[in-house]
């Protein structure tokens, strides 16, 4: 069975459609790449998957159980935790602060027993804190726990998002270019944290642009080309069929 | 270890000062200037409560004083006879006028004002920024405008004539608006007033430090910060929100009913834009988010204007041998200057929020 099992997405905005009956299928415990040129609708696809923007058309299953996209955090709380293209920390809050809000859906003391500070309430904060700390362990960033997130460096902040998202336990973390701007050597740290992530049981779908990136570590990949998706396989079969590789460069022209 | 002692020693000293405070008034200046610590301790338990709003949620809210309309109404339609004479069957059930409990009001005033903070959050939750702010600040002033009006064709608040008569705080044995004789020492109404404020500001404080310690304190600061990404770490963004002008409202109404008690009196044109924004402006001046800050700026700019009206008559007399210009006009030039003053230097505020996770 399929971790997540999307069909016929179709999304317009105004008279252009950015999605075409998109779909994708992702095993439990993999990697997936989502690839294609520029405009070609990947960012739109996430955007429609967790609820950003509302699809026009699509089924949408997590797990076997059908859910449906009306809102971010319903997603979120269904199972699928994302990251953004452009980094959207919590900027002027600190590291650790950034990772504890990501707890919030996993946790539930109110308004009442904040208020009264209850043992329970007391428990929970504590471990907000722990599992905060330890998902910073977790990606390497611990010793910069209190900073603020604006400060850190490109690559770090890039973690702190993936810890945020992991904090809130999902089934599936949803990854927009996560090395995108970053060089070969933070590349290869976020190759080996993302084969860790997954080796611990998180399944990864992942927007890159880094074809060599792509190919490393996923083992899957699905194409789209304007909205449309042109191929899915496994990376040897995809780098090879055709229709991608007019994609990519552009059609041939026979004299 | 060593900072923490240091901490509580501060925190027992600001105690003992904020209990001594209102004799140390009497010694110097006389019960005017009791009336103006309960008047700066009333505006501080707003400045709190708008800090929820503005400072926490980053709601920038123009309309916060009808919140303190609301409660101060509450109180005074329940707490004077001024029901009693305007409808003839409330007269025949309560022929003395309604003399409601304020142990009953004030959660009454604290709810009801929860009530309308939900109610302005509702249709408001997709505006951020400049365009919230003209919607609230519009709000503030149908609430002012109808308190003002609601006196036909039912007189329901007496319009600009306002409310007269309204109770003090009687409750535990104590009547607020008469002094009290404890062991041969006399304490005047005001002291006592003084002090439920200051143990009701206290609780403020408290329920405040606790929330903003809390994963919804940390919430609101994270849809403050970045909505989008709040909402995709999977926080409900509109019942956080509600539940920030919810909070913020209740206490904006808890101190109006507080208001109505104190000054037997209340009327529309206490309500005004311009309080709104006094209020706005000790939050935005003490450190906005920060709750020391905030008591900071609301002590400040309740205390400092009547400090100047107290000096600036007697040392004109002093400098010229008569008043050259009116001291209002000075209070106000004085009052902008500051706050120029501070926007351009402390930009966050006298006493900002230092974020270091614990």
């Amino acid at each position: 069975m399929n971790l997540i099992e999307i069909t016929g997405v179709n999304k317009f905005f105004g008279g252009l459609q950015a999605l075409k009956d998109a779909h994708i299928k992702v095993a439990p415990g993999q990697i997936v790449g989502l690839i294609g040129p520029n405009g070609a609708g990947k960012t739109s696809f996430f955007n429609v998957m967790t609820g950003l923007y509302p699809a026009d058309s699509g089924q949408f299953s997590l797990n076997g159980k059908p859910y449906n996209p009306s809102a971010p955090n319903e997603v979120l709380r269904a199972g699928i935790a994302r990251t953004f293209q452009n980094i959207r920390l919590f900027k002027d809050m600190t590291v650790l602060e950034n990772v504890m809000v990501g707890r919030h859906a996993r946790t539930r003391s109110g308004v009442l027993q904040t208020i009264l500070k209850t043992p329970f309430q007391q428990r929970e904060e504590k471990s907000i804190l722990e599992y905060s700390y330890r998902l910073l362990q977790y990606v390497g960033i611990e010793n910069q726990a209190d900073q603020l997130a604006k400060n850190l460096s490109y690559g770090a902040q890039r973690r702190l998002e993936i810890a945020r998202a992991l904090a809130t336990e999902p089934l599936l973390l949803a990854l927009d270019e996560p090395a995108a701007g970053m060089n070969q050597t933070e590349k290869n740290e976020l190759k080996e944290l993302l084969k860790k992530i997954c080796g611990d049981g998180t399944t990864i779908l992942m927007i890159e642009h880094d074809v060599r990136l792509v190919m490393g570590i996923c083992s899957e990949i699905t194409v789209l080309d304007e909205g449309r998706v042109i191929a899915n396989g496994i990376p040897e079969l995809v780098r090879k069929n055709p229709a991608v590789i007019e994609a990519y460069l552009g059609p041939t022209h026979h004299e | 270890m060593n900072l923490k002692d240091n901490k509580t020693l501060q925190l027992i000293a600001l105690a003992v000062f904020a209990g001594f405070a209102p004799w140390l008034c009497i010694m110097f200046g006389g019960n005017y200037w009791v009336r103006v610590i309960d008047f700066a301790l009333l505006y501080v338990f707003l400045a709190l409560g708008l800090n929820v709003v503005v400072g926490f949620a980053g709601l920038l809210d123009l309309g916060y004083i009808a919140f303190y309309a609301v409660g101060a109404y509450c109180a005074g339609l329940l707490a004077s006879p001024h029901l009693a004479t305007s409808f003839s069957y409330i007269k025949d059930a309560f022929p003395m006028g309604l003399h409601t409990s304020y142990l009953i009001i004030l959660p009454l005033a604290a709810y009801i004002a929860a009530f309308f903070g939900v109610l302005l959050g509702t249709p408001t939750l997709k505006l951020r920024g400049d365009y919230l702010a003209i919607v609230t600040l519009g709000f503030g002033e149908i609430i002012r405008i109808f308190l003002n009006n609601l006196d036909r064709p039912l007189n329901l608040t007496n319009g600009p004539k306002g409310i007269n008569g309204i109770d003090a705080v009687q409750s535990f044995g104590i009547s607020f608006n008469k002094q009290l004789n404890i062991a041969g020492f006399d304490v005047p109404a005001v002291v006592l007033n003084y002090y439920l404020f200051l143990i009701l500001v206290i609780m403020v404080i408290i329920v405040c430090a606790r929330l903003q310690n809390s994963r919804i304190g940390r919430a609101w600061v994270a849809i403050r910060e970045d909505e989008v990404a709040a909402q995709a770490m999977g926080l409900n963004t509109r019942n956080l929100k509600l539940l920030a002008f919810a909070i913020g409202a209740s206490f904006g109404g808890v101190s109006g009913a507080l208001f109505a008690s104190f000054q037997g009196f209340i009327s529309p044109e206490s309500f005004s834009l311009s309080e709104s924004i006094v209020i706005l402006a000790m939050v935005v001046l003490g450190g906005m988010g920060h709750i020391p800050g905030v008591i900071l700026g609301g002590v400040l700019l309740a205390i400092f204007p009547e400090f100047l009206r107290a000096i600036l008559v007697p040392l004109q007399n002093l400098i010229f041998g008569h008043v050259v210009v009116d001291a209002e006009i000075i209070r106000q030039f004085l009052y902008g200057c500051a706050l120029i003053l501070v926007i351009r230097f402390r930009p966050n505020g006298l006493w900002p929020q230092v974020r270091v996770a614990k």
